[in-house]
């Protein structure tokens, strides 16, 4: 199949599951409200549809393209199935960061929780590569990402211990969770330019993580840019977590399984995996939204808590199979 | 001219030198064997003179241009490097990791020209199969093909038959020969002596991080240096395949 072809078709998937999720939901309409909702959008079942729905799905679809691509590149440029920036400790740095900022008050600072998830993403995505470069073993950079990951949740819940006041470490915890609950276009609209930034950086990337598959020295001999490709891989992908930790929280796992649904529809290719890797991760995070909303419960499930736990078992699942390969 | 061109290198690896004072010229054409114990620097050699191993003194050139002052896509162009380490991260499928070789070419010349040396090094059939499905030596084809892709004017391959059944030991040998008869430079590392006078035009002899020997087959691997560096009694002895290593340990 190729390339536009699988983009296409899953985009298709997409816009469907994106319809579903606009049209389900917890308040139930009838046919005659929905008619309402198209041709009026200003009445009350318009207003459920167009802005508590739609802009909900739009950031989920956008925060799971983000960490699909993210994913994918991260996975590339370690050369490890098992990388993701959950994984790697980038999202729980980069929620450091944002729980910071929202202690320190900046919450309503405009753009002030997006900039510092943004730095933590940068930071934490700086020091898993370097680090990469010395490990020869893929376990052991997912063994420093599980120090990385229970570091950053450790100052995190520090930030916790010493918050003075309850309603700010609800506040955190809440949004720590992943959510994107109480979306407006607005927070969508912020997300999209890192995250247009981050992507145009990763796909520039493409064919040196491609090259990547031979190995580092094969790479640096090939003629390509490769310290710039790399560069551009780490920045890309932290932009992508960071912007994507910033409008929805910390959501786990859609980064990791993202890539591996789509890897055999593109031969494995570590460039030509990028957009169907996004358009996954999209697709997921929708899906796991509506889930969300629709398992009747008297909280609403967080979409982290829904992610981690359907993520968590296909981590494993992945693990059992890499560590195959690893061996032979 | 000289397609590579090593003036005293010496390079350090931590706190061990692994290269000392090495000098070597390669003139398009030749097969130039690089033999040694393990351990004797032959990889070090090939890393420092392509600029993959920081120098301490020194200076190597590529068809007349130090290496120094090359862009990474000007290196490529005038080096191919078969790496000794034959690790493949994805399973690509065979076309595409030979068409990496040709990076230069758009995507379809680069899978024509991937499956014409697929072609050349007897893996034709084994194009689309993914090289992690491959047994060692399917594997270490493609890799070659993907080095025959670079079509640079200059070949450098660690241990390309390492591993390998004897008839693609020879195989290997004979296309790194033809690539030298049209034109290329070629410089290779072999542990098997006698492969390595039957079917190199010079070789070279490194021990302790220095060449410490350097000629014709015949005069390079003397008696002398089989048993002070290989720490083997014996000799090279002609037979109508040419010539054989017939030694014992010393």
């Amino acid at each position: 199949m190729s390339l536009v072809r699988l983009c296409l078709l899953m985009l298709l998937a997409l816009a469907g599951a994106a319809i579903l999720a606009v049209l389900l939901g917890e308040t139930p309409l009838t046919l005659a409200q929905y008619a309402q909702a198209l041709s009026h959008p200003a009445s009350p079942p318009g207003e459920v549809l167009w802005t508590i729905r739609a802009p909900r799905v739009a950031v989920a679809a956008l925060v799971g393209a983000a960490l699909g691509l993210a994913g994918a590149t991260m996975q590339g440029l370690l050369r490890n199935p098992l990388a993701d920036p959950g994984v790697l400790g980038v999202s729980a740095v980069s929620g450091l960061g944002a729980a910071l900022a929202i202690s320190a008050g900046l919450a309503l600072v405009p753009g002030g929780i997006e900039l510092s998830a943004l730095v933590g993403a940068l930071a934490a995505g700086a020091m898993v590569v370097a680090l990469a470069a010395r490990f020869r073993e893929p376990e052991a950079l997912i063994l420093f990402g599980v120090a990385l990951s229970a570091f950053g949740g450790a100052l995190t819940a520090l930030v916790f211990n010493l918050s003075p006041s309850p309603v700010a470490t609800a506040e955190i915890l809440a949004w720590l969770m992943g959510s994107v609950q109480n979306r407006d276009w607005t927070d969508a609209a912020r997300a999209l330019v890192p995250m247009a930034l981050g992507a145009a950086l990763c796909v520039r990337a493409g064919q040196g993580l491609r090259m990547l598959t031979l190995g580092e020295e094969a790479a640096r001999m090939s003629g390509l840019p490769m310290s710039r490709l790399r560069v551009y891989a780490v920045a890309g992908s932290a932009l992508l977590t960071g912007a994507a930790v910033a409008a929805a929280g910390v959501i786990g796992f859609v980064g990791l399984a993202a890539p591996h649904l789509v890897r055999a529809l593109v031969k494995d290719d570590p460039r030509r995996i990028l957009w169907p890797s996004a358009l996954a991760g999209a697709l997921l995070l929708v899906l796991a939204d509506l889930a969300a909303r629709l398992i009747p419960t008297e909280q609403e499930l967080k979409l982290g808590v829904v992610t981690a736990l359907f993520g968590a078992p296909a981590f494993a699942l992945l693990a059992w199979r890499a560590s195959r390969s690893w061996r032979a | 001219m000289s397609a590579w061109t090593l003036m005293d290198l010496s390079a350090r690896q931590g706190r061990k030198t692994v290269l000392e004072a090495a000098s070597l010229s390669v003139a398009a054409g030749e097969v130039v064997g690089v033999v040694g114990p393990n351990g004797a620097g032959k990889t070090s050699l090939l890393r420092a003179g392509l600029g993959l191993l920081a120098l301490t003194a020194g200076e190597a050139r590529l068809s007349g241009k130090a290496l120094a002052t090359l862009k990474p896509d000007e290196r490529a162009k005038l080096v191919g490097y078969l790496l000794q380490d034959r690790r493949v991260a994805w399973n690509l499928p065979a076309r595409m990791v030979a068409a990496l070789g040709a990076s230069d070419l758009a995507d379809t010349a680069a899978d024509l020209l991937a499956l014409q040396c697929l072609d050349r090094v007897g893996a034709r059939d084994l194009a689309d199969r993914g090289v992690l499905d491959m047994s060692g030596g399917e594997r270490a084809r493609v890799l070659l093909a993907r080095l025959l892709a670079t079509r640079a004017p200059l070949l450098v391959a660690d241990e390309p038959v390492a591993g390998l059944d004897p008839d693609a030991q020879l195989l290997t040998l004979d296309l790194l020969r033809a690539e030298a008869k049209r034109g290329a430079a070629v410089v290779v590392t072999l542990h098997d002596l006698g492969l390595a006078a039957r079917s190199c035009d010079r070789i070279i002899v490194v021990d302790h991080g220095r060449i410490v020997a350097e000629g014709k087959p015949r005069e390079a691997l003397s008696r002398f240096i089989l048993s002070h560096v290989f720490r083997l009694d014996g000799e090279l002895v002609e037979t109508e395949v040419g010539p054989v290593l017939a030694a014992r340990r010393a």
